[in-house]
């Protein structure tokens, strides 16, 4: 046939049409989990949400029907992520901004970015393990053994990889005109760095380091030997060194009982820590679209 | 700054004395003399690759910024060789202003534009003040005053590169080195910047380079050219010398080289 | 001239102000120095503390699978085999599905619009922590799939991977909750491997008359070859590391099974489920444990950056 119609039954037309149905059926497959997931969540871990969910500690399974509150678990995740993002962003923002501002290339450099791309692929169980060898063990913070303060550490070692990072890529986008603009007029490094480089990076580096922050607030493997877990209110400064609460442990802790309690409080927590983190993921989505489109203007 | 024994003319203000140039192993200029006058202004042309930028960059020690470039020879600054080891390069650049080739205007206010340079060396006068002097002096005032707040990003291309020119008088430096100025913009907007050159070469030292052998006739005083001759061990790679330096009338109308003859007559570059 | 030198009191640098920028620089650097030191501090004591362990147990920790507290005896062979198998097989099914849907996102089936969405749908996945994914896995899909496990059981129970009845949980439950994980790594470096081969070579092919799959398979995929490779290393690093949602559903067992249908363990989960009620020479082997696992984890990380390496100076 000498036509240059489409011909349906042509094999190259018949092995297109099948190999592009079946990357579709791949794009569905992958799309499922998050939906089905997430709306599981909504259902199961959303029914579950009451006043007193935040406010109550939660029942030592066994007891009775009633599991109590998250209060414990929800105060300890902030308080251990927020230890972590102490430790992590100065310095994860201050190794970024030697990479990209001073380190011109050179072994030294070469070696802490291999470094950092090593470290971020350290699995997070080998963090706790760490962190258990050098402070849960040798008791080195004045006495104590498992505690909020050093599963804020072994966090810390996570998001580490993820501030430098993003800092080093952020600062490598801002144009090298702005620098010589700066020390062309006469200002030191440090001026240009943090008045001119920094504040032109501001928000990407922002929004790399809040979706690391997102990120270590999820994890359980650094805290199931560090932090431990605790079901008593966190009320004072000296309960950092105490074994203490975090919603991931406490749905990996109530997953694995028996009683439907304390499964079903495990649901709400994930709803709350997947509801926060998704958002902080979408909002950062938004921010970044929003960027690109205002850079085109 | 440090002093140092030798003597230089007093009408010298800025003088190479047998520099070369490397980035890593590769050599970019060599032996470079030359000297440049207080109150002048003296064009750097040459064709592209021939080292005129190295040169212009290595004047105030923006070549520092480059990995692995390095410099042989000494620059003397009234008197101090800025490439001696005690010199600080913030404190050169602080006396000698640059005007980069794009226009870089920081991502702030007109007003801030100009106001962080002076900050920054200590000015202690009317802020006010000396951001519209500045302003008129680049002859950008009439065009912004009423918009001092607005982003230096909201200015066309050659009021951007006279905001950049502004910011570096406020600093009053003794010298201003500009690299090619004037590649990135219009005719229109060419013509503004070598009016306020003219107007500035009553206060300032300033040494341009510039593709452009009109614009090197219209402005300046002194003319340096530089060409590029390939390596002796003839791997292909080339290396940039000064050809020939002299008064900008005498290069544009009795050369000494034929070379200086051939490009100023088109016939290479 | 001279006299409005006056008015700029900084001209000169004075010495704090070089020595803010001496020690700005140089707190950099030493901060930048930190990943350098917890990376080495990690190697080092994981090493230090496995030492007792590795001293009286030495390679043969390594292939046998006894692992009892009450006689001092162990091995760690079931738990290296669980990591393998889980990871290398979580993989398999990965692979494709993740570059049939890099594929779809990248190619024009669909409005613009709808790729951008199911690939941020797929990158949202990476989002959720590993403990959720581990809570879903034993209260929805364990029960889902119930019935699917007893019908592989009695259908390809001659295949020795299915040999045992389904119990409810179970190393093949690991490996899709694994999968599920794995899919936004390999999903979004595909992608990225995609976007960056040069449209001219998408455009030669459709230049002398190639079909769109004629292509992707014979132009796109191949020059892609080496990113997607690098980022399937990287999968399978995260697949050894990844502990909490293994741990909840494979079932923690030491017994050795060639079946997936039976529990398994992996080193991680061993480590999780053990290091806390721990002590004595348990505490020890554990930690071999853990280097065993580190240094899997390292040299796949290591030969996956080798490959970027060596895949970003092609282009």
């Amino acid at each position: 046939m000498n036509s240059l119609y489409y011909q349906k039954r042509l094999s190259r037309n018949i092995g297109d049409k099948f190999f592009t149905c079946l990357s579709v059926i791949c794009a569905l497959i992958a799309t499922l989990p998050l939906i089905f997931l997430v709306t599981y969540i909504l259902i199961k871990g959303g029914s579950q949400i009451t006043p007193e969910l935040f406010n109550l500690e939660p029942n030592p399974p066994g007891d009775d029907l009633d599991a109590g509150g998250i209060n414990p678990a929800l105060v300890g995740t902030l308080i251990i992520t927020s230890i972590a993002s102490i430790i992590a962003i100065p310095v994860g923002v201050g190794g970024g901004i030697y990479l990209a501002e001073y380190s011109k290339g050179g072994a030294f450099s070469r070696f802490i970015r291999f470094g950092v791309n090593v470290l971020a692929g350290v699995p997070s169980i080998i963090a706790g393990v760490f962190i258990y060898a050098l402070i849960v063990s040798t008791k080195i913070l004045f006495g104590s053994m498992y505690s909020g303060f050093a599963g804020g550490i072994a966090l810390s070692i996570l998001m580490l990889p993820t501030v430098i990072k993003t800092t080093d890529e952020g600062l490598k986008l801002v144009p090298n005109d702005l620098r010589y603009a700066s020390l062309g007029v006469g200002a030191s490094m440090y001026t240009t760095i943090l008045k001119v480089t920094i504040p032109s990076a501001f928000r990407s580096i922002a929004t790399g380091v809040v979706l690391g922050i997102a990120r270590a607030a999820g994890e359980t493997a650094p805290l199931i030997f560090t932090a431990l877990f605790s079901y008593y209110y966190i009320t004072g400064f000296g309960d950092l060194f105490y074994e203490m609460g975090s919603l991931a442990v406490l749905i990996y802790n109530f997953a694995l009982e028996p009683y439907d309690a304390q499964n079903k409080l495990a649901w709400a927590a994930s709803f709350i820590l997947v509801l926060s983190i998704l958002s902080v993921n979408i909002f950062a989505r938004i921010l970044a679209a929003f960027n690109e489109k205002t850079k085109r203007v | 700054m440090i002093k140092t024994n030798k003597k230089t003319p007093k009408n010298i203000i800025l003088s190479l004395d047998n520099v070369s140039i490397s980035y890593g192993k590769f050599e970019a200029v060599r032996n470079i003399f030359c000297d440049f006058k207080k109150g002048n202004i003296t064009s750097l042309i040459g064709p592209s690759g021939c080292g005129k930028s190295t040169v212009l960059r290595s004047l105030n020690r923006m070549n520092d910024l480059i990995p692995n470039c390095s410099l042989k020879g000494t620059v003397m600054f009234k008197g101090t060789n800025i490439y001696d080891k005690r010199v600080d390069p913030v404190e050169v650049r602080r006396r000698i202003g640059m005007v980069f080739q794009q226009p870089n205007p920081f991502p702030k206010s007109i007003y801030e534009n100009i106001a962080f340079g002076a900050r920054i060396n200590g000015f202690s006068g009317d802020m006010d003040n000396l951001v519209e002097s500045s302003l008129k002096k680049a002859a950008l005032w009439d065009e912004c005053k009423d918009k001092l707040n607005d982003s230096g990003y909201s200015l066309s291309g050659g009021q951007q590169q006279r905001l950049c020119i502004a910011r570096t008088i406020a600093i009053e430096p003794e010298i201003i080195l500009m690299d090619e100025p004037c590649s990135a913009l219009d005719p229109i907007s060419t013509l503004k910047i070598e009016e306020t050159m003219h107007e500035l070469k009553m206060n300032y030292t300033i040494i341009i380079v510039t593709h452009n052998m009109q614009q090197a006739l219209r402005v300046s005083d002194m003319t340096a050219f530089f060409n590029a001759i390939e390596y002796e061990d003839g791997d292909g790679g080339k290396v940039g010398y000064l050809a020939e330096f002299n008064s900008t009338k005498k290069i544009f109308n009795s050369p000494k080289e034929k070379i200086t003859q051939e490009y100023i007559s088109g016939k290479f570059g | 001239m001279e006299e409005k030198l006056i008015l700029f009191k900084n001209r000169k640098r004075f010495g704090i102000e070089k020595n803010i920028d001496i020690i700005f620089k140089n707190t950099a650097l030493v901060l930048s120095s930190f990943v350098a030191i917890i990376l080495l501090g990690i190697i080092l004591v994981v090493f230090f503390k496995s030492f007792e362990s590795f001293s009286r147990y030495g390679l043969k920790f390594l292939v046998t699978s006894e692992w009892n507290p009450v006689k001092d005896e162990y091995g760690a062979f079931t738990a290296i085999y669980g990591t393998l198998v889980t990871s290398f097989l979580s993989l398999l099914i990965t692979i494709p599905l993740g570059v049939g849907t890099a594929i779809f996102i990248t190619e024009d089936f669909v409005p613009k619009v709808c790729r951008e969405i199911i690939g941020s749908f797929v990158e949202l996945l990476a989002a959720i922590p590993s403990v959720v994914l581990g809570l879903w896995a034993i209260f929805v899909i364990e029960p889902f799939l119930r019935d699917f496990f007893v019908f592989l059981h009695s259908f390809f129970g001659w295949i020795p991977l299915f040999s045992t009845e389904p119990t409810g949980r179970n190393s093949l439950l690991a490996i899709l909750i694994l999968v599920v994980m794995l899919l936004p790594i390999v999903t979004s470096i595909a992608r990225d491997s995609f976007n960056q081969v040069p449209k001219k070579l998408r455009n030669a092919a459709y230049g002398i008359g190639a079909s769109r799959w004629k292509t992707i398979f014979s132009v796109i995929l191949p020059a892609a070859l080496s990113g997607i490779m690098a980022g399937v290393l990287l999968a399978l690093g995260r697949a050894m590391g990844e502990t909490m949602a293994v741990t909840m559903i494979i079932g923690n067992s030491n017994a050795f099974s060639w079946s997936l249908l039976s529990p398994g363990y992996t080193i991680s989960s061993m480590l999780a489920n053990q290091f806390g009620e721990a002590d004595g020479s348990q505490v020890s082997s554990l930690f071999y444990a853990a280097f065993v696992l580190m240094i899997l984890s390292l040299v796949v990380n290591i030969f996956a950056q080798w490959l970027v390496k060596k895949f970003s100076l092609k282009y």
